[in-house]
């Protein structure tokens, strides 16, 4: 089991907001700070803008974990869409957990543009956790089922 | 079937040192949709483009993906390109596979794959990008200034000597902010008011600008070129009509005793009154809290010596509403009070005072008309101990930044206390001396080594008073291995740190302008755009931003009203089309959109209204939300709020980002 979970590189897709985690990422590059290749990133506008139907989908497409970030609190480039974000995530957590969905496997961060050094942490820390967790199957298997059920039908 | 056309960027060697380009083009030429793929190694250059355009041309592509740097530094260099090759420049998108793959990755297989994926998530979504056109909005001719400091006297007269009308608000009864308060200024020690109040006339003076003194503002809405504010002019109790500024009301005010702001509480002033002799407007207000027929009904002073009968205690607060175009924010800083400071006697001791009381006192206009003497007992202090980064610099006052001013200004002072009491002893307590500017280090060497100013490299720990009643500075030497020094001193100047001013956090979210932890105003980039704000066509000048001494606060608010300028020079002004819409079918739906108006709630730029979609007998059939898009901003935050997914947002629509998160995965 242990030499699987070394071996498992875990897919993990990052919502990110253009203003402040974008712009951040974009400093670690320019500060040339290695952090691992398991992250894709999203670019949006706000993390306002993440509809959470986005990281279901992700799941549904092999995401063994998801990353949302944004600006800090007061910081958002549209004065509330963070605080927007913040309120949806705390329901749409009790939901998540209640469906039976892991909420380890989100993780939710602030990253200014200016904490380059933050972000090339809070990726290799979600990358190690999610490696721990393993691979999300349980979603994929009930992803797998409904579709299957819907080409049934059709 | 789209055509799609990728182009994978060498950056030099700054891709290509860990991502193999060559093969992420040949990857991308197999995805579905692409028509072409290629990579290149300068692909901003001017050969770069030319390829781009000319491959549009050639292959007809619909869509482009440029595998590069960050969208945040070539998207508009890409898309221009693009526009140029008759592509809409809005199907181009920019897969960053500089910063946020080659630069944190090493070379490897996983490096390559993942800018791979990265190019994958782009081609889909470009395949659904929409054509979309620039959204042209008017802009009017005018611009408020916030703040009638020298930023703000500067900023108001170079727009206003472009031809531009100018609003300038100040909440003070005069214009001139600290600058008017100061003696004289470094390094050239030439007298402050002279060289401010001819600018001050001038602003009250200039045909374009209309000064609003005793006023603030209220409210701003709208958005760049288009906003409106609300502006409240506080009752003066004064018709300045009327008032031809003699100043009878001023002497005959039997309230004497209030302490005077101008002169820091060196000096009083009565409950009608001009702030200073130079004060521009130079007409008297009436300070309601201090005012005896305010305060008890009775008195009336003032109104029976009054020969134009410009007094009207009835006088209400008006609000106004002006139509600006641009907004230059110019508040200004505050320095801290001695009474923030335990160690030094919390402001108990009258002979300890802050830096701008030591400016009123080396004033020719101040309380002692210009004669250095303690507050105490009116005595010539013959010793006086100059403390430096008093706050600043120490992350325990919660103030870990340098305040900038106070080096040059500690040895402005402690050299105008030298030429003025010859006998005096001045000794300066440093951290570090910071004079980086033309001829500061000159200035400061002359304090030192030509008015013989004694500097001490130290702390001081503690101001104390001896039962004999002298005040004993207690610090380090740390030049002679951290010794302790106890320096008797008849008075102690705090050269105390400059912060934020108490209603800046208020201020910037009236404005919706950003702030950094000390509340000052953010700048939209530090180093290329020092006088933005992220939020467009609202510009900072002046220390808002942070500790400025006169030659920068000055630098900056030209700057600023160049800024402006360049702004109100265009009849119109074209804004990205990136913003929200709410869709619209065929009857009998007309759109999915229910009404519910959960988005208005959301928004946070009041842009969306609603819309009656009526029959041909005028009845109403069905009220959907619709987006104004002159003032949506794009964050798209009611997207995510629509429960019927109504609304979606142009360039960042559902449809895109499921395809991007999709593809992103799609890989084995």
């Amino acid at each position: 089991m242990d030499e699987n979970k070394a071996a498992f590189e875990p897919r993990i897709i990052a919502f990110v907001c253009n203003w402040c985690t974008y712009a951040g990422a974009d400093l670690t590059g320019t500060s040339r700070i290695k952090y691992a290749t398991n992250v894709e990133i999203v670019r949006f506008p706000c993390t306002g803008r993440i509809d959470f139907m986005l990281l279901l989908k992700a799941f549904a497409a092999g995401a063994d974990g998801i990353i949302v970030s944004g600006c800090h609190p007061n910081d958002c480039h549209y004065t509330s869409g963070n605080f927007h974000a913040r309120r949806r995530w705390i329901v749409f957590r009790g939901l998540l957990d209640f469906l039976g969905i892991d909420v380890r496997r989100i993780h939710y961060y602030w990253v200014s543009a200016a904490e380059g050094a933050k972000w090339a942490e809070v990726v290799n820390q979600t990358v190690a956790e999610i490696r721990e967790l393993g691979p999300y199957t349980e979603y994929k298997k009930v992803a797998n089922y409904i579709e299957e059920t819907e080409a049934a039908h059709e | 079937m789209s055509k799609i056309g990728v182009f994978i960027c060498h950056c030099g060697e700054n891709i290509s040192a860990t991502v193999d380009c060559a093969r992420v083009a040949q990857a991308a030429a197999e995805m579905e949709g692409v028509a072409y793929a290629t990579d290149y190694k300068y692909m901003c250059s001017e050969p770069g483009q030319q390829l781009i355009r000319q491959a549009i041309r050639e292959h007809n592509l619909d869509g482009v993906v440029v595998g590069s740097c960050s969208p945040r530094m070539h998207e508009p260099t890409f898309r221009r390109a693009c526009a140029e090759a008759g592509l809409n420049p809005y199907l181009c998108e920019i897969a960053n596979l500089r910063e946020h793959c080659s630069w944190v990755h090493e070379k490897g297989e996983a490096t390559t794959q993942k800018a791979i994926d990265i190019v994958q998530g782009l081609v889909e979504k470009v395949r659904r990008n929409q054509p979309l056109t620039p959204i042209r909005v008017p802009v009017t001719k005018k611009a408020l200034v916030i703040g009638g400091g020298i930023a703000g006297i500067q900023a108001a007269l170079d727009i206003a000597n472009c031809g531009h009308r100018v609003i300038l608000v100040e909440k003070e009864p005069s214009i001139g902010g600290h600058m008017a308060q100061l003696s004289e200024t470094f390094p050239t020690l030439d007298c402050s008011q002279c060289i401010l109040t001819p600018r001050m006339v001038e602003v009250a003076q200039h045909p374009n600008i209309t000064l609003y003194t005793y006023a603030e503002v209220e409210s701003v809405e709208g958005f760049i070129g288009n906003f409106k504010a609300t502006i409240r002019l506080k009752a003066k109790s004064v018709d300045e009509k009327k008032c031809t500024g003699c100043g009878l009301c001023t002497t005959k005010c039997p309230n004497k005793k209030i302490p005077g702001e101008f002169n820091e509480g060196l000096g009083t002033r009565t409950a009608i009154y001009v702030p200073f002799p130079q004060a521009v407007p130079n007409k008297p207000v009436i300070d309601k809290e201090h005012c005896n027929y305010y305060q008890k009904g009775k008195c009336r002073v003032c109104e029976k010596f009054c020969p134009t009968g410009a007094i009207t205690f009835d006088q209400p607060d008006q609000f106004i509403t002006e139509e600006v175009g641009a907004i230059v924010v110019t508040t200004g800083f505050r320095v801290l009070p001695t009474s923030f400071f335990p160690e030094y006697g919390y402001g108990r001791y009258k002979d300890v005072i802050t830096g701008i009381q030591f400016e009123r006192l080396a004033s020719a206009s101040g309380p002692t008309m210009g004669e250095i003497r303690r507050p105490s007992d009116g005595t010539v202090p013959k010793k006086v101990v100059f403390i430096a980064c008093c706050g600043s610099r120490d992350p325990a006052k919660g103030i870990p930044y340098c305040s900038k001013i106070c080096c040059m200004y500690t040895a402005k002072h402690a050299m105008l206390y030298q030429h003025k009491v010859h006998d005096g002893e001045s000794t300066v307590f440093y951290m570090d001396i910071r004079a980086g500017g033309k001829n500061y280090e000159e200035f400061v060497r002359r304090a030192i080594e030509e008015d013989k100013v004694n500097y001490v490299r130290g702390r001081v720990a503690r101001v104390y008073e001896r039962a004999d009643g002298k005040l004993v500075v207690r610090g380090v030497d740390t030049l002679l291995g951290a010794q302790q020094v106890e320096i008797e001193a008849d008075m102690v100047v705090l050269a105390t740190a400059g912060v934020a001013n108490p209603g800046a956090e208020e201020l910037a979210q009236k404005l919706h302008i950003s702030y950094d932890p000390y509340h000052f105003f953010a700048e939209a980039h530090p180093k290329l755009r020092p006088v933005e704000t992220n939020t467009a066509g609202i510009y900072l000048a002046g220390a808002c931003q942070a500790p400025k001494d006169i030659p920068e606060t000055v630098a900056t608010a030209s700057g600023a009203a160049a800024k402006v300028v360049s702004l109100l020079s265009q009849d119109d002004l074209v804004r990205e089309p990136l913003v929200a819409v709410v869709n619209r079918c065929a009857p009998p739906v007309y759109s999915t959109c229910v009404g519910c108006f959960l988005c208005q709630t959301a928004c946070p730029y009041q842009a969306i209204e609603r819309e009656e979609i009526k029959d041909r007998q005028g009845r109403v059939i069905k009220t959907v939300a619709k987006v104004n898009p002159g003032l949506c901003q794009g964050c798209g935050t009611c997207v995510s709020f629509c429960r019927s997914k109504a609304i979606d947002i142009q360039g960042y629509s559902n449809e895109q980002m499921y395809a991007e998160v999709n593809a992103l995965l799609n890989h084995e």
